[in-house]
């Protein structure tokens, strides 16, 4: 047993990290939610650089790398908070023609909801035309930079683990941005003449991000491996909460500057809040574990 | 990422296996948990049965990940957990063979491992808990005059340690002491040795608010300790201090995450029977526990993994955020197994009662969770020291 990550996949995802500092920094973020729209020419880098036939077989023009090493790439995504329908249309490369290289844009049903509809070229798991039976309605998306549609009537989308567990990967990235941009602050920003990161009030609030985020990563770590169903749902739990918890107490170590649409950290807990409610919530993992406790 | 065995520590697991599903039916009964001299024994008795088999070094003598297997199918079987012999399995024992000389390790480490012998760990202080380095009992030499060899002569020691668990049925104590008032806190410390029975020592018990008496305040008067029975070097006590905590914190509360997701199968198999998993909000609370006792498990692995690519055999700094996180889980566990008994978890003969008011020390012992939380954030994240 090596639970730690192989020097191939550090070196995955040390270029995935290098790629997105190029093509979508801070400034790049700031510049979308500005004018938020999907940018098509990232969505093919990401394409070339195999971001979507990452698990795709060699013969049929993919990596032929497996959930593990998606799971490091998602978690990068999730660092950068990068937009976009990534797990549909990393799941629909290899069905879709063009979702593999980027470009074609797929988007999927999940419950009642569905992301970034208008600029999406196709929905996974529907009628190749653009819109599905029952009309969906655009909603006011708490998060500036996932537009949602809603589907009023009962899903039909069937629970999807690999979507799961990609989701869950984007919040442990995003849990260890904010544990990051915490850390930072607190050793930066000065009161009473001293860093606030001195302050045992504040280090508890650091330690505490820390804890959620390796917690919520060896478990993400573990479901990439075993894709056993309970571990699945273990992660999405955790990373959910790692996640939205990491934003919450990142925005308290900001003070006021936190509370300002110019920081980022509310970038983080919206789309935390998104994803919370995709793929699986935390109603149906619990309720999947706690069955899971009567299986011998 | 590999979460698979070798082939050689799957063949140690099945052979591990097979030996406990014969060796379990043939122990004698467990003791009542508050009686300490009937645990002493039972404790050692089973110490003794798995030295006899060979698999009495484990603790210390084996890699990591055999440790880990080790702990995972004992408590998977329902074997007896190490119990009073806690501290000398656990950090007394692998502290000396960390630092000990031949002769030290010889005197010390082939009793604990037959089962003979008993270790407790007297560091704590009335004046000196979180603070540990604060610590004021003294210890003067006497007898290396001119003309004795460096390691000749006595210790005199005397003061006071309290919260010292199972030292009622020690029979010998890894002490703090200071050696030199004179500089900072943290460089006149020694690490010494001492046996229980040394005249000048009192034992008095103190009761846990679990009606126990596993835990005692121990007067030191004018005890005498050979130099011989130093750790390390005089006034380097402090490092050899981490060394051993790390271990209480690295490895000792393994083989409990696995007898943790045991007492929650069996939750919720009351649940079933009593009627109270038909309420959601606690078949969800049982769902999120399912959820964190399999993370802390992985966490373990992590961590299990680093210790081992490290090779220091000295389990680092991931020990602190394993223990901050198992032990909420822990309490909040028998909070739950509360909720499922319901009434019932108000009378002291059910176990998980008095689980639930055992799991309160947690957050207190090896550490606070206030203070470990320190720890990750000072060493780990690299926020400044401060107030
Ligand atoms: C069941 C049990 C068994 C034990 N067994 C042993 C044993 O065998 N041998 C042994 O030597 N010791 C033992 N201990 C002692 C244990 O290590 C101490 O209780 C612990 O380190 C805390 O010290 P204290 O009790 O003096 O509390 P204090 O240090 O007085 O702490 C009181 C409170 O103040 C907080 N606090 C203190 N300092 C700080 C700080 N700098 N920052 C933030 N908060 C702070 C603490 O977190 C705690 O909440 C045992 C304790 C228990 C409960």
């Amino acid at each position: 047993m090596d639970f730690r990550l192989t020097d191939d996949q550090r070196a995955l995802q040390a270029g995935m990290r290098d790629l997105l500092a190029a093509r979508f920094d801070r400034e790049r973020l700031r510049a979308t939610v500005r004018n938020p729209a999907l940018d098509r020419a990232l969505w093919r880098a990401l394409g070339d650089a195999g971001f979507f036939a990452l698990r795709l077989p060699e013969s049929e023009g993919g990596v032929g790398l497996g959930l593990p090493e998606a799971v490091l790439l998602f978690e990068e995504a999730g660092r950068a908070l990068l937009p976009g329908p990534l797990v549909a249309t990393h799941l629909a490369a290899g069905s879709v023609p063009g979702a593999a290289s980027g470009d074609t844009v797929v988007t999927a049903r999940d419950g009642e909801l569905i992301e970034w509809l208008t600029d999406a070229d196709h929905i996974l798991g529907e009628a190749p035309e653009p819109t599905p039976a029952p009309t969906p309605t655009p909603i006011r998306s708490i998060d500036p930079l996932t537009p949602l549609h809603r589907v009023r009537s009962r899903p039909t989308t069937t629970p999807c683990p690999g979507a799961a567990l990609l989701t869950a990967a984007q919040q442990l990235g995003s849990a260890g941005r904010t544990l990051d941009m915490a850390v930072s602050h607190a050793r930066t920003r000065e009161q009473f003449g001293q860093p606030i990161g001195a302050f045992q009030a504040v280090k508890h609030l650091c330690a505490q991000l820390l804890v959620r985020t390796e917690t919520a990563r060896t478990a993400v770590y573990a479901a990439a491996v075993t894709e056993d169903p309970l571990d699945l749902a273990t992660a999405k739990l955790l990373a959910d909460e790692a996640a939205v918890n990491n934003a919450r107490d990142c925005l308290q170590v900001h003070g006021g500057m936190g509370f300002t649409w110019e920081a980022d950290v509310h970038l983080h807990l919206k789309r935390a809040w998104v994803r919370a409610q995709q793929w699986q919530t935390a109603a149906e993992a619990e309720e999947a574990l706690a069955t899971g406790l009567g299986q011998p | 990422m590999n979460l698979g065995y070798t082939a050689e520590e799957e063949r140690f697991r099945q052979e591990l296996r097979t030996w406990l599903a014969k060796t379990l039916p043939t122990l004698p009964p467990k003791p009542n948990p508050l009686d300490w001299p009937a645990r002493r024994a039972y404790d050692l008795g089973w110490q003794r049965t798995l030295y006899d088999a060979g698999y009495g070094e484990l603790h210390w003598g084996a890699t990591p990940t055999q440790h880990l297997i080790f702990l995972e199918e004992t408590e998977r079987a329902g074997a007896p957990y190490v119990g009073a012999n806690f501290v000398g399995l656990l950090h007394a024992g692998p502290t000396i063979a960390a630092e000990g000389t031949p002769e030290q390790r010889q005197r010390w480490l082939p009793p604990i491992l037959r089962g003979e012998e008993v270790w407790c760990q007297g560091f704590s202080e009335p004046e000196a808990g979180s603070d540990l380095a604060a610590l004021r009992t003294r210890a003067v030499r006497d007898g290396a005059g001119a003309g004795a060899g460096a390691g000749a002569g006595d210790y005199i020691v005397t003061g006071t340690k309290i919260w010292t668990s199972h030292a009622e049925v020690a029979d010998w104590c890894e002490l703090l002491v200071r050696t030199d008032p004179t500089v900072p806190k943290h460089r006149g410390i020694t690490w010494l040795a001492m046996p229980m029975d040394a005249p000048g020592v009192t034992i008095r018990p103190l009761r846990t608010l679990a009606g126990s008496t596993e835990f005692a305040e121990l007067l030191l008067d004018e005890v005498r300790i050979p130099v011989s029975h130093r750790i390390g070097e005089e006034n380097d006590g402090w490092r050899v201090t981490m060394v051993t905590l790390s271990f209480e914190r690295g490895t000792a509360f393994v083989g409990e995450v696995i007898a943790c997701q045991r007492v929650l199968r069996e939750l919720a198999e009351t649940a079933r029977r009593n009627g109270r998993w038909d309420d959601a909000v606690l078949r969800r609370r049982l769902g999120r526990l399912h959820a964190e006792f399999r993370a802390l498990w992985r966490l373990t692995q992590w961590n299990v993994s680093e210790a081992e690519a490290a090779e220091r055999g000295v389990p680092g700094v991931g020990g602190s955020v394993f223990k901050l996180r198992y032990s909420h889980a822990r309490q909040d566990l028998y909070d739950t197994a509360a909720a499922v008994l319901g009434p019932e978890s108000l009378d002291l003969s059910h176990a998980w009662t008095l689980d639930r008011l055992s799991s309160l020390s947690y957050t207190i012992a090896a550490g606070t969770s206030q203070i470990q939380q320190n720890i990750v954030a000072e060493r780990i994240l690299g926020l400044p020291k401060g107030r």
